[in-house]
């Protein structure tokens, strides 16, 4: 089938590396930057408060919205990160979880919100959030190295990258969802577009866009572990030793400690959703 | 002057509404544009008026295009072409800060299925119109606690929708339109979601309530009961045409073509029907209080001829006619000598079919009468709708 000669690859290249990094590359430095600044003030942070501190405040949390079970399995999980002496790697890798979570919300729900509002905007949304889910993510960690270097900011980008979609998705798919009869009540009382969005669409969307968060801190969890393959600090370079090393053991201990932190996350950030619709 | 005027008011659903426009013009039908266009013909050259205070109500059944010309009122549809003047003033030609303008001091909408915001309090829901408006809360809050108490949900402010029951739900849907203080009420379909006898509770408050606030209510509904039970004039509809606009006794006796007579004709319901079934609720004068010229305002207001007069504890005492009240003014004299008795009465579960003679040749409305009080009157057209149409919860 080779009739053509396509040197995409050629090209690519071309344009990274003759345009690209060249041109856009200060920019760049501008955003790494910045993103450094807060993901290490972060990492400070959480290995700055005592791991004790931190165990008590995700204990009461889990208490307080899930329920004594939960918390108990948050105890116990924590103590066993913290006595296989991957604490440090665990904030690590939590700091860039929350890092990218946190651009991932303020991103995905205002693009959620507008290709709710705009099927034209939906219409352009939509694929562009298909190839981000759907990309091999080794394909834009490549790129993601050239601009960012190896480290915790490229691994926050990736992360972003692939854990954005379902905070737009789930947001656009809330405001779509809420009854149209509601939406014409509210304009029927000469709600303005902003009053709308606010006092009714917004809140009657917010457990379907809070599953929407939760599905993000759970993609970010998931990428924030390949992520280590680009130099990402944190659980995932753990595993990815055991894996170089042939280590079982260390594999599993890293793995174990991923599933403690994903279990966690997750049951709170549910049970957020789940209130926010009573 | 008339408080809602719409004119050759059309709305076509589709891609090129212009086009289907002008074959409407042209003289074709609804049916000829859908097969040759693909084109739906929603409302067809609407055109009526509504009266300050009036209850005006627009019947059709299901696809009729009733509902969508109550939402070309208030724009929640674009029209076509055509008008519509709220208090003289073209919606239609306003940009959409004018529109919301209107929307929120001059026309308050309840719906079909309540609409209520389900993350909110009766309280919150009521308020939202005023919220929008940035009425202070104070202040809001005692308007919608004073419209709560109107429908009777007092006590109800903190709970949710959803605890609530269908006929309740719509309390708030009113007390929502009310608490704006709008002069004009959309009510789309108001009570069809709810079963037959919330139903007559909610008619006859909603009667009450009228008494009082003197609205102008355009109300949609598909029953024809409902229309001749609460409407002061009625248009119905049919494939997006008015076909009949008028007051319910003419409606009834008049029919303007077939498709309205099939509407009033029924089996002859007179031996089943108790006078306490068809009667409504008096518009009297009280004794004790009101004079001649509050009896004439009365009947003024009311286009009737006589009027029937109580005391404190509803006790009929006469019959006033607007003759003897002008007699009464010219020579300053105001008592029960006035009054005349020669009506003709009946008890509440005298069967319908005994006052139909009575009805055909008495000029005056039949008092129903029980215990010495005044429990309802019986006009002619209510003995025509009992008939023809019958009750619901029968």
């Amino acid at each position: 089938m080779h009739y053509f000669d396509l040197p995409l690859e050629e090209w690519t290249n071309l344009f990274i590396n003759e345009w690209f990094v060249p041109v856009l590359g200060g920019f760049f430095d501008i955003i790494s930057d910045n993103i450094t600044a807060i993901l290490v003030s972060i990492e400070d942070f959480l290995l700055w408060i005592p791991p004790e501190i931190i165990t008590l405040f995700l204990v009461g949390l889990a208490w307080r919205l899930v329920g004594w079970r939960m918390a108990l399995f948050s105890a116990i999980g924590l103590l066993f990160i913290g006595s296989v002496d991957l604490w440090d790697e665990a904030m690590r890798t939590l700091a860039i979880v929350l890092v990218a979570t946190v651009f991932s919300i303020i991103i995905g729900i205002p693009v959620g919100i507008w290709s709710a509002r705009s099927s034209m905007v939906d219409k352009i949304v939509r694929p562009i959030l298909d190839f981000m889910q759907t990309l091999p993510s080794f394909v834009y960690l490549i790129p993601t190295i050239l601009l960012f270097g190896i480290g915790g900011v490229s691994a926050v980008i990736a992360t972003f990258i692939f854990a954005t979609p379902p905070a737009v998705r789930l947001t656009n798919l809330g405001i779509r969802q809420v009854p149209e009869e509601t939406v014409e009540a509210a304009r029927a009382f000469g709600s303005s577009s902003w009053q709308m969005l606010t006092k009714v669409q917004f809140p009657l969307a917010l457990p379907t866009i809070m599953a929407g968060v939760n599905q993000t801190i759970l993609l970010a969890l998931s990428m924030a572990v390949i992520a280590s393959m680009i130099g990402a600090p944190g659980l995932g370079s753990v595993v990815l030793t055991g894996i170089s090393r042939v280590n079982v053991g260390l594999g599993l201990v890293g793995g174990l400690c991923i599933v403690v932190l994903a279990i966690i996350l997750d049951r709170i950030t549910q049970t957020m959703g789940g209130q926010a619709e009573k | 002057m008339s408080k809602i005027q719409v004119k050759e008011l059309t709305k076509i659903f589709g891609p090129n509404p212009q086009k289907a426009l002008q074959l409407l013009q042209d003289g074709a039908g609804k049916d000829k544009i859908l097969s040759e266009t693909g084109m739906t013909v929603g409302v067809d050259r609407a055109s009526f008026e509504v009266n300050e205070g009036e209850f005006f109500v627009i019947m059709g059944l299901s696809g009729s295009g009733k509902s969508t010309l109550i939402r070309l009122i208030n724009r929640l549809i674009e029209p076509t072409a055509g008008e519509v003047l709220i208090d003289g003033e073209n919606t239609l030609a306003m940009d959409k800060k004018a529109l919301m303008t209107v929307r929120r001091k001059k026309l308050g909408m309840v719906f079909q299925r309540f609409a209520l915001f389900p993350h909110r309090t009766i309280l919150q829901n009521v308020e939202y119109g005023l919220e929008i408006q940035g009425v202070p809360k104070g202040e809001r809050e005692e308007k919608a606690r004073q419209a709560i108490e109107s429908v009777g949900l007092n006590g109800y402010e903190e709970q949710k929708p959803h605890q609530l029951s269908g006929g309740m739900q719509q309390r708030v849907g009113l007390a929502r339109a009310l608490a704006n203080e709008t002069d004009i009420l959309l009510m789309d379909e108001a009570f069809s979601a709810l079963d037959p006898l919330i139903r007559k509770e909610m008619q006859d408050e909603l009667l009450t309530l009228q008494e009082k606030l003197h609205k102008t209510v355009l109300f949609i509904t598909h029953d024809l009961d409902e229309a001749l039970k609460l409407g002061d004039r009625i248009a119905i509809m049919k494939a997006g045409k008015i076909v009949q606009i008028g007051s319910p006794e003419e409606i009834l006796t008049e029919p303007a073509n077939e498709y309205v007579s099939t509407f009033v004709k029924d089996v002859d319901r007179s031996k089943v029907l108790l006078a306490s079934q068809v009667m409504k609720k008096p518009d009297v004068v009280a004794l004790w209080k009101d004079g001649a010229r509050v009896a004439i305002r009365k009947m003024v207001e009311k286009e009737i001829s006589s009027i029937f007069v109580v005391d404190k504890e509803q006790r009929l005492k006469g019959l006033l006619t607007v003759e003897a009240a002008l007699d009464a003014i010219r020579e300053k004299r105001w008592g029960e000598e006035i009054l005349i008795q020669d009506f003709s009465t009946a008890s509440p579960d005298t069967p319908l079919h005994e006052l139909i003679g009575i009805a055909t040749t008495t000029k005056y409305p039949i008092a129903v009468v029980e215990d010495g009080k005044l429990k309802g009157i019986i006009v002619r057209v209510s003995i025509l709708s009992g008939l023809t149409l019958g009750k619901k919860e029968e």
